[in-house]
């Protein structure tokens, strides 16, 4: 499980060098997550551009990625692929979690100018 | 027709139908899940159905199969299953079988969205598989058969819905 974490002041952007989260390697990534995210960013992005598939078991350990950031920390997810965000959108997690379409609309850059 | 064109019409009948259907065989943990959906997948792109059907399908395939990987063969070794996947004009029919213990009442759970109107402790981290399963599917139906689990179901295309 490749996570590449990076550190952009105000917030730590976490990218999944994964094309899967799924059953085979949830727990993997919980455990990376918990690794990654041992700093004191309040805000954590998330980009899921590489993620092509995600199922109950990766969906699963995202929600538990953001549990461990606990309530005064959130943990928001960037760039979802069209089958990713179909898993959040029809698990109706996708009210739950902040999503932007691009790492760039996350920071607050305007995505049309880049 | 003659012996040869009757034999040539039956090969090609063969070819055919060995097209539309793949067979997928392994043993149930969660990296023989994982080949075997790339199995699934590679074969719905040679056959032409779009990356949006593929998506559906790979999600269906993998709850099912890891469920059967996590509680049908749950305490002991992981043992058989046995996949196929037929091309219809409308839909892809699957049928999924293994030899693991029965789903609880022999029948399949109701497959409610978990509740997510919590504080965020509370968040559910599962129960989302079956929920998916109900979702993406038409006709999904469960019987025990000479000590097997059979499972089939179909995914219809989205061209076909939308028609």
């Amino acid at each position: 499980m490749d996570l590449r974490v990076e550190d952009r002041g105000e917030a730590l952007l976490v990218t999944v060098k994964q094309e899967r989260i799924d059953a085979a390697c949830a727990i993997q990534f919980k455990d990376r997550v918990r690794e990654a995210v041992a700093t004191d960013h309040e805000r954590v992005v998330m980009d899921m551009s590489c993620v092509r598939f995600l199922d109950s078991s990766g969906l699963g350990a995202v929600v538990a990625a953001m549990k461990l950031l606990g309530p005064e920390r959130k943990l928001e997810l960037a760039s979802l692929t069209p089958a990713v965000a179909k898993v959040f959108r029809l698990t109706r997690m996708e009210s739950v979690f902040k999503l932007h379409k691009t790492v760039d609309e996350a920071f607050g850059k305007d995505a049309s100018a880049a | 027709m003659s012996r040869v064109a009757q034999r040539i019409k039956n090969m090609a009948s063969e070819k055919t139908a060995a097209e539309t259907r793949l067979h997928v065989g392994f043993v149930a943990d969660p990296f023989a899940v994982r080949d075997s959906l790339g199995q699934a997948t590679g074969w719905m792109e040679g056959r032409g159905i779009c990356q949006s059907d593929r998506d559906r399908t790979e999600l269906v395939l993998a709850e099912i199969l890891n469920n059967i990987a996590e509680h049908a063969y749950a305490g002991q070794d992981p043992g058989p299953v046995e996949m196929w996947l037929m091309q219809r004009p409308e839909a892809l029919t699957v049928q999924i079988e293994d030899c693991g213990s029965r789903l609880p009442g022999d029948s399949l759970p109701p497959g409610n969205l978990p509740s997510h109107d919590t504080a965020l402790a509370d968040l559910p981290e599962g129960g989302f598989g079956w929920f998916l399963v109900f979702s993406l599917t038409e006709d999904l139906t469960y019987y025990r058969s000479h000590g097997k689990n059979i499972v089939h179901f179909r995914v219809p295309f989205e061209d076909a819905v939308a028609n």
